[in-house]
């Protein structure tokens, strides 16, 4: 199993990814658990080095007072009717998680999927997690939870074995029922659970099952709780409803970074059932319906003061001049390179010389779900539901803001209508617990689309300088590389270029930002993979051949091989290219080959209407992650994040000017649509020898490159901003 | 002023008593308890609150409750009979054609008006009709295999 730090090291820090343990481990009280449980058997593990290493010092964890302990990685719950829970900080936003743990468990329980209901991120039920992002739920979690089904399968074997007076070796259990070896004793699970109060520590140090041994996981399962979805069952944050809940609505700001200078709500108070809440420079309104409450809060008279601001125009002189240089990896998680070599040796011993300049635009996540929540107070405590990756940080950020101890915040997180990184925060859930704090009632906060794509944050604008060399026989011979702002997200090089240095510079943003999937790996590699294509044109190499000559990764290499075996020879039609990138990010590996078409104009927009359209047509992408958990849904997120990078790659950009956002709209950005689908095919390397990384984002990353390269193979033009064609082609 | 109090959904008669100038999907969500039509942008640009007005796909978010009023609305709750899923709702667990599934109540009721009119459209007439759905996660193909698997072109795929 590689070491949890090592596999941290790899990846890039979030803001949030801090490394200490707890400063004291208390022992905890086992009625605790009782209490919270009632019948049945409750299986804990204790906290291990690798997951302590998770939790940060800026992340307060569990508080000494809550009622249940802090030093606890997991637990599990078998019921009295042998229903199994399973308890995780993890989060379910239409990544699967929920379906890929539920099959982990049920893998080393040898149970039915149906028998295990996961308890997601409900910060009084389940065990404290910084969070789901950074790809970590199937490499860490999965493995956690596995060993606590492992251990708890060992330990309630003995316990039936018990139960039938035979010896623990006789006994398995087979589809959830203890069976001995002729099948003439038996026990399912309720009969041992029944009438039991037991809480049983166990030990994490029994071996997961492997891959190779795998039944229930290792196989396509569709979404766990689907028919929910289907039929429109399923309650999101914004479809819950509390009794006697009213409805908030936020008075926004004129522009970015603006001070109140006076209000005048007089109007508005005078709109039956409305309550208003001012406070510094939040301006909110609760009312007993939606339109009220809108109409209420148009009603008030603001006057904000705000100071001159940057525009898109001055983006990347901006963010050239920045504010910390960091060599090669991220902050917190260390894992930078020194530079190799010397680049000026290598630029001496090139026969051709390279620098290029490669920008990408700020974009917004979009969930289709805004940011919601809904908030109730009962005295002096709090309950939000609300759709967060963060549930423990969103509580941290409740109860510093309304002063209250974190356990008397409870967040609950609904299945989520997705996050894509961009709810990491809990802005919507304070400002909903303010307006339930004013009013007495549940308030129930929904931000509306303009909202949401004003008042998030976007994926951080960047621009990338390469400076490189290559000998005519296809060696590349230097590599000097600075991404100012948009990330260290892989930065690093898995070609083998010995002389190189690689930095990251941050630079004072002008826009608030974030994570987003994949963060700055797009950036990365769309500027590498470009620049990589440029260098083989430069020595007249087919760029296929030209990146197997630099590259020694063994599952690099077999990813590209891959890819371009699939994609396959046939003769493409006229006015057709294609183009190929790959990468590494997050411990997984991708091979990307698009084909696209450069065709006439359809636009009735004047400028889009002098340029070529470029239409992705066929997509074809090699993805390595390990052992696969779920094909079907790996395959699902592959397809999905394919399609998202088209966005980005294409045309979605954020346009803002002094402090405003100019297309805060679905009808001023635009997002892939059907019509953009191209066709898409995956290959998944299936490494049952290797330990499953996580695969909700990395494959995101190799799109835009392979588009960039697919117009220059087809039009001889070499675009290197992101997005490329928001205007089509000029030709 | 004017109100709605009364709307004829899923072939019930329900009442209500609205704003006339309110949306039919705030009607639903917020005063009926139907929530399994969504908000996704206010603009009739997702399509998160696509409903069946007298067999028409409408933009419930930009459509105001008095038109609706005397019509036959049908939501995503009315697919579903005597606890039988809908052909189009099956063939969307077949195919696995959704991620966070927010975006699916408006595709499915999308999908119904289109084999309404076209029992087995192909797929260029597939992503035509659905054009105005977003799915931000991305399911696109998977949608279209979705809604062929229901209109018995395509056998539901082995899931592999």
């Amino acid at each position: 199993m590689t070491d949890e730090r090592e596999l941290l090291e790899t990846i890039e820090a979030e803001r949030y990814e801090l490394f200490e343990g707890p400063t004291y481990k208390f022992t905890f009280d086992r009625r605790d658990f009782i209490k919270a449980f009632g019948l049945g058997i409750v299986f804990i593990v204790p906290v291990t080095r690798a997951i302590a290493q998770q939790r940060g010092q800026g992340e307060s964890g569990r508080g000494a007072n809550e009622r249940l302990p802090n030093d606890i990685s997991a637990w599990i719950h078998v019921n009295e009717d042998g229903g199994i829970t399973v308890f995780t900080g993890k989060v379910e936003v239409g990544q699967n998680t929920r379906t890929t743990l539920t099959q982990s468990v049920a893998d080393e329980l040898h149970v039915p999927l149906n028998s295990v209901h996961l308890v997601m991120g409900d910060t009084d039920l389940v065990p404290f997690d910084l969070g789901t992002f950074g790809s970590r739920s199937t490499p860490t979690m999965a493995p956690q939870l596995r060993k606590a089904a492992a251990a708890a399968r060992e330990m309630l074997i003995v316990m039936a074995a018990a139960q039938l007076k035979i010896a623990p070796a006789d006994l398995r259990i087979i589809d959830a029922r203890f069976v001995n070896h002729d099948k003439s004793k038996t026990l399912t699970l309720a009969e041992v659970a029944k009438g039991l109060k037991l809480v049983k520590v166990i030990p994490d140090d029994l071996a997961e099952t492997q891959p190779n041994d795998w039944t229930v996981a290792g196989r396509s399962v569709t979404k766990v709780g689907a028919p929910d979805f289907v039929t429109g069952k399923h309650r999101y944050t914004t479809d819950i409803k509390r009794d006697g809940m009213l409805y908030g609505k936020v008075v926004r700001p004129a522009t970015f970074n603006a001070t109140l200078v006076s209000v005048d709500t007089k109007a508005a108070e005078a709109i039956p059932g409305v309550k208003i809440v001012t406070d510094g420079n939040f301006i909110g309104v609760a009312a007993p319906d939606q339109q009220t409450a809108t109409k209420a809060a148009n009603a008030i008279a603001v006057d904000w003061k705000s100071p001159g601001q940057p525009s898109n125009g001055e983006l990347f002189d901006r963010l050239r001049k920045p504010v910390t240089e960091r060599r090669g990896g991220g902050e917190g998680g260390g894992g930078g390179t020194r530079p190799q070599g010397s680049i000026a040796d290598g630029l001496a011993t090139a026969d051709k010389r390279l620098e290029q300049t490669y920008t990408a635009a700020y974009i917004a996540h979009a969930p289709l779900e805004p940011r919601a929540a809904v908030a109730e107070w009962k005295g002096d405590k709090l309950t939000v539901w609300t759709g967060t990756q963060r549930p423990f940080g969103v509580r941290s950020e409740l109860a510093e803001t309304f002063h209250i101890p974190e356990d008397n915040a409870r967040v609950i997180v609904p299945d989520t209508g997705s996050g894509y990184g961009g709810k990491h925060t809990g802005e919507c859930a304070i400002e909903a617990a303010r307006l339930a704090k004013a009013t007495g009632k549940p308030v129930k906060l929904v931000w509306t689309r303009e909202e949401e794509f004003t008042w998030a944050y976007f994926r951080p604008a960047g621009v990338i300088d390469i400076k490189s060399g290559v000998k005519n026989d296809g060696t590349i011979t230097a590599w000097e590389f600075h991404n100012y702002n948009s990330g260290p997200a892989g930065i690093q090089i898995k070609y083998d270029i010995p002389n190189n240095d690689i930095r990251f510079h941050a630079s004072d943003s002008p826009l608030r930002q974030g994570s987003y999937r994949g963060l700055a790996a797009t950036a990365n590699h769309f500027a590498r993979e470009s620049h990589i294509d440029e260098l083989a044109h430069a020595v007249n190499m087919n760029p296929f051949e030209f990146r197997l000559k630099n590259i020694k990764d063994e599952r690099l290499r077999n990813v590209l091989v891959e890819a371009v075996s699939a994609f396959g020879k046939a003769k493409l039609a006229p006015g057709h290219s294609v183009g190929i990138a790959c990468g590494f990010e997050k411990g997984a590996y991708i091979a990307t080959c698009a084909e696209i078409a450069i065709e006439k104009p359809t636009s009735k927009d004047a400028e889009k209407k002098k340029n070529a359209k470029v239409r992705i047509v066929r997509v074809v992408e090699a993805f390595d992650c390990g052992a696969v958990v779920n094909p079907l849904h790996l395959k699902n997120q592959i397809e999905g994040a394919i399609t998202q990078a088209i966005g980005g790659a294409l045309f979605e950009a954020i346009q803002f000017e002094n402090g405003k956002i100019l297309n805060p709209r679905f009808s001023d950005y635009q997002v892939p649509r059907f019509k953009d689908s191209p066709t898409i095919e995956v290959v998944l390397v299936d490494r049952k020898d290797i330990p499953s990384a996580g695969a909700g984002e990395t494959p995101i990353v190799g799109l835009a490159a392979a588009v960039g390269n697919a117009i220059f193979n087809g039009a001889g033009i070499r675009l290197r901003s992101l997005p490329l064609v928001p205007k089509g082609l000029a030709t | 002023m004017a109100r709605v109090t009364s709307l004829n959904i899923n072939g019930k008669k329900m009442s209500v008593d609205v704003d006339a100038t309110a949306s039919l999907l705030s009607a639903l969500r917020n005063d009926l308890d139907l929530t399994g039509s969504k908000y996704g942008c206010g603009e009739g640009q997702c399509g998160a609150c696509t409903v069946l007005l007298d067999g028409q796909p409408i933009r419930s978010c930009t459509t105001q409750v008095s038109r609706a009023a005397g019509k036959q609305i049908v939501t995503i709750e009315g697919l579903e009979k005597d606890g039988k899923l809908h052909p189009l709702q099956e063939a969307f667990i077949k195919a696995d054609a959704m991620q966070c599934a927010y975006c699916t109540s408006g595709m499915i009721m999308s999908a119904t008006a289109l084999l309404t009119k076209s029992p087995k459209p192909s797929r260029d007439e597939i992503i035509t009709a659905m054009n105005g759905n977003v799915c931000r996660c991305g399911t696109y193909q998977r949608i279209v295999d979705a809604i062929q698997i229901a209109s018995g072109q395509v056998a539901a795929k082995e899931v592999a």
